[in-house]
């Protein structure tokens, strides 16, 4: 049994052919099941986020296999087929297993650590597992591709660093404040930038949300959009103290906030560090303000530089969960491979072993004056000459080792002897576990 | 044997200290796990030693400056596997750690002098005086430790200079609670020492103070010190870099106290 995986994503293709191909959460029953009624296919698993769509399955026919889902998306989806060709990529056995572990712990995400995508293959799971269109092979697969991402994250810093200017704000916020519960946010003006920070800041238990706007009715707006409170912008440098965080993006010419302002202010706040964040071009907030004591500002460019250093680190946390994810796949292809072994032992046993009982039974049948003691001596024979002629080769399969020698012998046997049909492996797998 | 021990001591303590300063340039989860497994086997090592020092000589180990450092040493890395529990900062081992360090290898540098007094009689609150010192130097000493760090992070952030340390070092918040923390454990601690010591004075001299000894004046400056500190810290709001400027202060001052003073009376 071979794992394959169809698929595109945001590296092969653009987000029209990717609206085109993805499957809808609600409506994923019909494709999973539909997949494995298709010849050679025999267990199915979708994966569709906004920057990829594929699918997983596990098959017999590695070739036959790929094609077959290749043209199932495409029908599915009422698109050509060669329009929808040029942007899929398709991997087996070893490679699709990287592919998957990769995937899983965000090392082909388009910002690499990004945590979403582990929750995203896990609800694809979910359904997979809901209608059973996974079953051994796949459920351990997933399952392993799991914990690949789990060691990935703790083991690298991969995911550990802002790259976000919005997400480094908070860091900032962090490592100056510490635990942002119960700290409190002024968000002065408004804009995409200041929104998404506040945003941020909430997520990490900020309460007391002030908004401020030289127009008061977009204060106001803002603040019921965030569960906050609305501040006159003509009196908003008397509520200043109250905050721990401030967020300025205004339209504003000069600076809004003097130095002299933040010394009162810091003053009246018992020197209780302060957290400023100017967004603004041209700035809202004067530059000196960063020497006041207790009050730490930052503007876009030093955010931005934060973000370019963490990028950078995370490549390299990216090459060493590189090498945690071959390893893993080393481990786990093994584990695949072998799982073929004893069954194909069996399998070629009991084919010699029926082969021996028939022609001894024929054998035996015409055989005038043989006595009992005699037939057991025959069967006794027979036994030993076939052990004889199998011991070589299943001690050598079982000396295989890793690497694709097991696979190889495996398929060979199988071929060679006729071993098997499909449904009696899977119910032999299914003892296996 | 307390010599096998000394030597033990010192190397766990070196090996320690050395994973603690490459743990400024390379932080691995290893590395970090084993400076703690180093440090606390040798903070073993080394009370096993002290405590082997007085069974066998009846006194403490508290005589000369050798002696006082190798206490002081061992205090250090007792509070600092304390806090650092506490506190899961593994980096503050590498501005605390070598401390204890430089302490404990001046200590085994100097010579021993053998003493021709007897030992005069302790009582309980001799050895109480003792311990609280000690103890409360300790708690002290990692106060200057979080300072010294908050005052980088503190530079780090104010520059923009966001490199490898910058990252490894906690938040100011953090360092800032380290630092008074300990303050309030140790600052108590002192209270008691100096009450104990007068105590001991009393029944040793037959008054509570003397001016006129340098080490009690010393002493009472540190705890001055701190005072200021901490009512500066609660009551007048005092942060960030004046804190830690202070901080660094009481602790100059303990260490003066501590190697450079002695009492003039015979206690």
């Amino acid at each position: 049994m071979h794992i394959i995986v169809v698929g595109l994503s945001h590296k092969t293709a653009s987000v029209e052919i990717r609206e085109k191909a993805a499957f809808s959460p609600n409506m994923i029953e019909k494709p999973l099941l539909e997949l494995i009624a298709l010849e050679d296919i025999v267990e199915s698993l979708i994966v569709s986020t906004c920057n990829r769509v594929e699918i997983y399955a596990a098959t017999r026919d590695i070739a036959g296999g790929i094609s077959r889902v290749k043209r199932f998306m495409a029908d599915y989806h009422r698109i050509s087929y060669e329009q929808l060709e040029n942007h899929l990529y398709s991997h087996h056995s070893e490679s699709a297993i990287r592919h998957l572990f990769r995937v899983a712990s965000s090392l082909d995400s388009m910002v690499v650590g990004e945590p979403q995508i582990l929750g995203q293959i896990k609800s694809s799971y979910g359904y997979a597992a809901e209608y059973k269109s996974s079953g051994i092979i796949l459920n351990r697969f997933l399952h392993k591709a799991f914990s690949v991402a789990k060691r990935v994250r703790t083991e690298t810093r991969i995911a550990s660093s802002a790259v976000s200017i919005a997400f480094a704000a908070v860091e900032l916020a962090k490592k100056i404040l510490g635990d942002l519960t119960g700290k409190s946010v002024m968000l002065i003006g408004a804009g995409e930038m200041c929104e998404l920070a506040a945003k941020h800041f909430i997520n990490n238990g900020t309460s007391g949300l002030m908004v401020t706007n030289r127009t008061f009715s977009r204060a106001q707006r803002l603040a019921e959009d965030f569960s906050g409170e609305a501040v006159p912008f003509e009196s908003f440098l008397d509520q200043l103290h109250r905050a721990d965080i401030v967020l300025s993006s205004t339209g504003a010419e000069t600076a809004i906030i003097s130095a002299r302002d933040v010394e009162q202010v810091v003053r009246r706040r018992r020197f209780k560090p302060m957290f400023f964040i100017d967004i603004a071009v041209p700035r809202d907030i004067d530059a000196k303000v960063n020497d006041v004591e207790s009050a730490y500002l930052f503007t876009v460019d030093d955010l931005h530089e934060i973000v370019q250093t963490n990028l950078a680190q995370r490549n390299l946390e990216a090459e060493k969960a590189e090498e945690i994810v071959e390893h893993e796949v080393g481990r786990f292809s093994h584990w695949l491979n072998s799982l073929e072994l004893t069954p194909t032992i069996v399998a070629l046993r009991n084919r010699f072993d029926d082969i021996r009982r028939a022609e001894l039974a024929r054998a035996v049948s015409g055989w005038k004056g043989l006595s009992t003691e005699d037939e057991k001596r025959l069967d006794a024979l027979t036994v030993a000459i076939m052990n004889k002629l199998l011991h070589p080769p299943t001690s050598a399969l079982k000396k295989a080792g890793q690497g694709g020698r097991i696979d190889l012998y495996v398929d060979s046997l199988r071929d060679l002897f006729d071993l098997k049909t499909e449904s009696q492996e899977q119910d032999e797998l299914e003892l296996e576990e | 044997m307390s010599q096998t021990f000394l030597y033990l001591t010192l190397a766990l303590y070196g090996l320690a200290t050395l994973f603690y300063l490459v743990y400024l340039s390379r932080t691995t989860e290893q590395l970090a796990s084993w400076s703690h497994r180093l440090i606390t086997l040798g903070f073993i090592a080394h009370l096993l030693s002290t405590i082997h020092l007085i069974s066998s000589t009846g006194q403490l180990p508290i005589s000369t400056i050798s002696e006082s450092l190798s206490l002081f040493s061992l205090t250090i890395v007792g509070a600092f596997i304390l806090f650092e529990r506490l506190y899961k900062v593994a980096i503050l081992g590498s501005f605390v750690i070598p401390l204890a360090m430089i302490s404990i290898v001046i200590s085994s540098a100097l010579p021993e002098t053998v003493s021709d007094v007897p030992p005069p009689q302790y009582g309980l609150w001799f050895w109480a005086h003792i311990l609280l010192i000690f103890v409360s130097y300790a708690t002290f000493t990692i106060s200057c430790g979080a300072s010294v760090m908050y005052l980088l992070q503190q530079h780090f952030l104010k520059k923009k200079h966001f490199g490898a340390l910058f990252r490894k070092l906690p938040s100011l918040d953090t360092l800032e609670e380290i630092s008074y923390r300990s303050l309030m454990v140790g600052f108590p601690m002192l209270t008691a020492a100096i009450i104990s010591g007068a105590v001991r004075s009393y029944q040793a001299v037959g008054n509570y103070w003397s001016w006129s000894d340098p080490k009690q004046v010393w002493t009472l400056i540190t705890w001055l010190i701190y005072a200021a500190l901490l009512h500066g810290r609660f009551v007048v709001g005092w942060r960030g870099k004046k804190a830690a400027y202070l901080s660094m202060l009481g602790f100059v001052v303990l260490l003066v106290s501590l190697i450079g003073i002695k009492h003039n009376l015979n206690w």
